[in-house]
């Protein structure tokens, strides 16, 4: 039995008003468990295609899906995760991680119960009281994705989530997100610039050419999982690495 | 806010520089022309004297410029969420704003004591005119400036309107609300004083600072008149005091702004 498609793009195209054409007729499905990442040259629309499976956009033409209960809203199973933490400076973490909880209704014994498991994942139940400009750049992360993560996504868009960040802190999440995933299945698209972070994490890496954006080559990683950091050093991972980043240069080459 | 030594101490030290400036320019001046300047004792001296009814006074002043600045804080929140709603009101009602604030006190005081008379209510009037401009300002912009991908974050919860304006818009205007707090609270006591000047009144012990000056400058009591000028100035440095402190009470946990004390 093959696994269930949880998330639908088909021949979605979008150009935004006076604007050139962003993504062009671009058809993707996701299957339950699936860890995507999209990868390619700036202004190819990988941002864009997270905005639009999250409906904070919607496509000039065709069809995006997104999986959920009969009658439930497809948003209630999605969450996502900026580039920037983007919490709520005047609320402590243990707050932060509630709102969206709150805003939802959530009673406050679940809600509590949900946060402490989600600060948990990451590894910060220390910090419930702290106010997020107390926090390293790390932390704030981890408290942006227990956020996403207290709402038990099915689906989860992550930005570029560790951009700002510097290498080690940056392996140590990717590390950790994997590990998260082994708790809390979810399948997740996630926007990066970088090869062998979307290596590390994906079984399957899009990477897209730009002007506009389209799909260039599915890369499919085959490397099992649970992975951890000893993969990094790995005969497979490294060629996956050296492979993608040369097709990625092929694709920018013409550009610059 | 740490209160380290220098900034007691330094303050301290250059105001007991200048008060023997003051003393030593008075003394300068030939006998003729020291009225001009009378010394801080004749000032403080003048302030004991006139105690009574530079006291009624002073409060008289607090009373009004705490009434218009009220008045100019709620109105001006009220007028701000509006404004916040839409880009639309905004283009329309922003130019009435800043005539509303280019029309100088002194043309619309006569016109205030025609409507409501000379007195308190016109001071109200006046220093809520000068007061709220720069906190409907302030408040508009701060709620207009949310991050935007907090804003898409709550829509993505699915937040509501109302949910989106007290739980994410109000907070993160804060600060910028401070900031027009602390305009408008110089410029309350300033406002009731020129308000009692222009069209205050003194019936049943009504009269305030400004009507105090006038009386004073008017019999060449000018130790008084100095005196005057002395307490407005402590009333106005109560007034950002007093929002310096609520600000800091708001903002310390959470704003960068605190730790970097400016004022």
């Amino acid at each position: 039995m093959s696994p269930r498609i949880v998330v639908e793009l088909a021949d979605v195209s979008k150009r935004f008003p006076s604007g050139p054409l962003v993504l062009d007729r671009l058809s993707v499905e996701a299957s339950a468990g699936d860890f995507i990442s999209l990868i390619g040259p700036s202004g190819c629309g990988k941002s864009t295609l997270l905005r639009l499976i999250a409906g904070l956009t919607a496509p000039t033409t065709g069809q995006v899906a997104v999986e959920c209960e009969a009658g439930a809203d497809p948003l209630s199973s999605l969450a996502f995760v900026f580039q920037e933490p983007t919490l709520l400076p005047w609320l402590t973490v243990a707050a932060n991680v509630e709102a969206p909880l709150r805003i939802r209704g959530v009673p406050a014994a679940q809600r509590v119960e949900l946060r402490q498991h989600a600060l948990e994942l990451v590894k910060l139940s220390d910090k419930t009281a702290a106010y997020p400009r107390q926090l390293s750049g790390g932390q704030k992360m981890r408290v942006s994705l227990a956020r996403a993560l207290a709402l038990s996504p099915r689906i989860l868009l992550l930005d570029e989530p560790f951009g700002a960040l510097d290498e080690l802190t940056r392996e140590h999440l990717n590390e950790e997100l994997l590990a998260i995933r082994q708790q809390q299945a979810f399948t997740a698209f996630f926007v990066t610039h970088s090869v062998s972070e979307a290596v590390f994490l994906s079984n399957r890496i899009l990477v897209l050419s730009a002007n506009p954006g389209r799909i260039h080559t599915e890369v499919i990683v085959d490397l099992p999982y649970p992975r951890t950091a000893e993969v990094r050093q790995s005969r497979d991972y490294l060629d996956t690495v050296a492979q993608t980043s040369q097709l990625l240069r092929s694709i920018e080459q013409p550009a610059a | 806010m740490q209160l380290r030594w220098s900034t007691i101490l330094l303050p301290a030290c250059a105001g007991v520089f200048l008060l023997l400036l003051w003393q030593g320019i008075h003394l300068a001046l030939s006998e003729d022309y020291r009225f001009l300047l009378p010394t801080p004792g004749a000032v403080v001296s003048a302030l004991l004297d006139h105690a009574g009814p530079l006291g009624r006074a002073a409060l008289n002043t607090t009373y009004g410029a705490l009434l218009g600045f009220g008045l100019a804080i709620a109105v001006s929140i009220v007028c701000a969420v509006l404004l916040s709603l839409s880009p639309l009101i905004r283009a329309s009602l922003y130019p009435f704003l800043m005539i509303l604030q280019m029309t100088p006190v002194i043309v619309v005081a006569p016109i205030l004591v025609l409507w409501v008379g000379a007195g308190l209510k016109s001071v109200i009037v006046i220093t809520f005119l000068i007061c709220f401009f720069p906190l409907v300002v302030n408040t508009t912009q701060g709620l207009i400036s949310t991050d935007r991908n907090l804003v898409e974050l709550f829509q993505m919860w699915r937040a509501t309107k109302l949910q989106q304006l007290v739980l994410l818009r109000a907070p993160s205007a804060l600060p910028y609300f401070f900031t027009g707090l602390r305009i408008a609270a110089t410029l309350a006591p300033i406002g009731a004083l020129v308000g009692d000047y222009t069209a205050g009144s003194s019936a049943g012990d009504g009269g305030g600072l400004g009507f105090q000056a006038i009386i004073y400058s008017s019999q060449a009591k000018y130790p008084a008149l100095f005196a005057t000028a002395a307490i407005t100035c402590v009333l106005g440095f109560l007034f950002v005091a007093v929002v310096i402190f609520l600000s800091w009470l708001t903002l310390r946990r959470w704003h960068d702004s605190i730790e970097r004390t400016d004022v």
